[in-house]
């Protein structure tokens, strides 16, 4: 047999496997890496002193505005995603352990609750949440009763933003979760115990680092997307607790300043890549995500 | 304040553009998110984002006579309904002409719907198009960039029924371009029973009241720049139709002062009714329609310092080939007759000339309906924001949003 021969079905496998690359990647090429540059490009762009209109440049000066200007914004918009992540894994956690663990032949249906939410769209669901936080609702009322609420509300303030985030994305956090607790072998947890662990330790020494994948999946798409929101800000925050999605939604629509929106965008994107890659770097599991 | 009857379906349609899809802005949020907004500006601002060149003539032929047909963009809730989701008026047109009506009601928002026409507009592609109904400050920037054609007369005989209130404008003298849809005020609005209980009186008359202590964390006012600075610039003595940067500053002043101090609770798109349906507010800048269909617990009224009048108006896009078609429509809706059925169902104010002895017919109990009919009184208590450049419009909007917190 000849080496060419040989490396014939090696290439055509080859080729394969880059024809259904293709689908992906022209995907990605057409409607994620060219906008992305033209993006770029718009936040670069230089005023042509009317408004509204805007001509090509290198007008660098646009990141340091957007930094000086809405600093803030990007501020609030991190600690909000942040504490609505931690709280939406502490919900979900027990949550998915038990719909994996324990939840037997009620296992199907609980998963189908967990994402029926998504059958009413997320707009409609944020504003279910009007309701729910409205001053004389039971929580409010409650709540109040306790002189829990140094405003006297819920809606309108910050816990209403950070607890419509947390809702709006507690599935995200729970799928990812049920899924890796649920390939955790029970005999793993039956040895822990075999082993004189007390519940505690096993959970610490076994559970816990097997299910280290769906936590690092569940935080980073809960995180993600609640970073960049910004429905939950408009529809349920004050003024005062408007997050960087409010701020580029602003400048897009109502200043039509497209540098200044793309510019605040760009910076959103490269500060969540960096807390991604530290947070994954410091999680130490590069290789199960 | 009369109580109408409405049809089950009417009342959960009014529910729901209170609760969820707000007839003049909420939707805003829904569709143009951060990231969608943003791929949209690469489509707008990439490649050659200078596109300075302002009015691209029209060269379109007028299709009319062979393409009975008109597409119109309104905003929602805001042309009569019947129970079953049918539209009576345009009905009766197309039977009468032959032109078959595409209603849309995709104008949630003047800044939103410019956004999502702007490229179109710009290099004069058609916008599929043959009317938009406006806001004046939006129709007068449509209309300065030349993205307007000029109304036939000949074809529109019923709009010298346009009430003379309605007929100066400073953007489009002598009304060439565009002609009004529906007005109304921005105004006083408050849950009587609510104010009652807090002030003692369940009727407002005055911005001094609405910045009370006792309504702190309860009031609301609308996140349209025009309607909440121009009442407040009222308020001080001055005048909206025509101030300086110096008294629209000390408004603004007043306006963060009042948010800062939590006076205010929200600022508001269309969502503010269902928060004074809800109790969450008591009182409110907000407009004089939708608070009049809240019902007879609530109240309206202009404060005695002075409201703020705004017009929708209809516009024929430039590179509309069905002009023709457009202008017979408008006629249609300039009809007293037709014009009084569509004030009897959104209940803004009528801009047609003899609609209110129409609307006798129809029900009288909307006849002296200051917010539909307003009297001369009415509308003497009432400014129209002074006109903007671009550049002053910008700067007055980036001071606003910045007050407001975004």
């Amino acid at each position: 047999m000849t080496i060419a021969a040989a490396v014939g079905p090696a290439r055509r496998r080859a080729r394969i496997a880059y024809l259904l690359l293709l689908p992906g990647v022209a995907w990605l090429a057409i409607f994620f890496i060219i906008p992305l540059i033209s993006l770029f490009f718009t936040s670069l762009q230089v005023s042509t002193g009317s408004s509204g209109k805007y001509k090509a440049g290198f007008n660098w000066r646009n990141y340091v505005e957007a930094l000086s200007e809405y600093w803030e914004f990007f501020l609030r918009a991190l600690i909000y995603a942040g504490i609505a992540t931690v709280l939406a894994l502490v919900i979900a956690y027990p949550l998915a352990y038990f719909i994996a663990l324990k939840a037997g032949r009620w296992r199907a249906l609980m998963l189908v609750l967990v994402v029926a939410p998504f059958f009413a769209s997320f707009l409609l669901r944020t504003y279910a949440w009007k309701t729910i936080l409205a001053d004389d609702a039971v929580i409010t009322q409650t709540l109040n009763a306790l002189h829990l609420l140094p405003d006297g509300r819920i809606l309108n303030t910050s816990i209403a933003v950070i607890a419509g985030l947390t809702y709006n994305f507690l599935p995200f956090m729970i799928l990812p979760l049920y899924a890796a607790l649920d390939k955790i072998d029970p005999r793993l947890i039956e040895a822990g115990s075999d082993l004189y662990a007390s519940p505690f330790t096993t959970f610490r020494k076994v559970t816990w680092p097997l299910s280290m994948p769906g936590v690092v999946a569940g935080t980073l798409l809960t995180f993600i997307p609640a970073a960049g929101d910004y429905i939950n800000a408009e529809l349920l925050g004050s003024t005062k607790d408007k997050m960087i999605g409010n701020a580029i939604q602003t400048n897009f629509i109502e200043f039509r300043d497209y540098p200044m929106a793309s510019a605040l965008s760009f910076i959103l994107m490269a500060s969540i890549l960096i807390i991604v890659t530290v947070y994954i770097r410091r999680a130490g599991t590069e290789e199960l995500v | 304040m009369s109580e109408r009857p409405l049809s089950r379906e009417a009342k959960a349609l009014i529910a729901m553009s209170r609760t969820s899809l707000s007839r003049r802005r909420i939707l805003q949020v829904a569709g143009v998110g951060g990231v969608a907004a943003v791929v949209a500006a690469c489509g707008a601002g990439g490649g050659d984002g200078s596109s300075s060149a302002a009015a691209p003539s029209p060269t379109v032929t007028d299709k009319s006579d062979t393409d009975k047909t008109v597409v119109w963009s309104n905003w929602p809730l805001y042309i009569d309904e019947d129970d079953s989701g049918g539209r009576p008026s345009l009905a009766a047109f197309e039977k009468q002409t032959g032109i078959t009506v595409t209603y849309n009601d995709d104008v949630n928002d003047n800044n939103e719907f410019y956004a999502k026409v702007r490229t179109q507009l710009e290099s004069g592609q058609s916008i599929d198009r043959d009317i938009v109904t406006l806001t004046d400050w939006m129709a007068a920037l449509w209309i300065r960039n030349g993205y307007v054609q000029k109304l036939d007369r000949a074809v529109l005989p019923n709009a010298a029924n346009l009430i003379p209130r309605l007929a100066d404008v400073a953007f489009d003298k002598p009304r060439d371009y565009s002609l009004p849809w529906q007005s109304g005020f921005g105004a006083l609005g408050w849950n009587k029973a609510a104010l009652k209980s807090v002030l003692g009186t369940d009727t407002m008359t005055s911005i001094d009241q609405l910045f009370d202590p006792k309504l702190k964390g309860k009031i609301s006012v609308l996140s349209e720049m025009r309607d909440t600075m121009g009442i407040l610039i009222a308020w001080q003595g001055n005048d909206p139709s025509n101030f300086t940067e110096d008294q629209f500053n000390q408004a603004l002043d007043a306006l963060q002062k009042q948010i800062d101090s939590g006076q205010i609770r929200q600022v508001a798109g269309n969502d503010y009714a269902g928060a004074m349906e809800s109790g969450d507010v008591t009182a409110v800048i907000g407009w004089s329609g939708d608070m009049f269909q809240l019902g007879p617990d609530f109240g309206v009224g202009l404060p005695e310092t002075g409201g703020m009048l705004w017009t929708d108006n209809m516009i024929i896009p430039a590179s509309s080939e069905h002009a023709k078609n457009a202008s017979i429509l408008m006629n249609y809706y300039y009809d007293p007759k037709v014009s009084a059925e569509v004030a009897a169902y959104v209940q803004y104010i009528c801009p047609v000339v003899g609609a209110k002895e129409e609307m006798a017919k129809i029900d009288p109990a909307l006849v002296d309906n200051q917010w539909i009919f307003p009297s001369d009184e009415t509308f003497a208590k009432s400014y129209v924001f002074m006109e903007l450049t671009p550049e002053q419009d910008e700067k007055y909007q980036r001071a606003f949003q910045k007050a407001i917190g975004n």
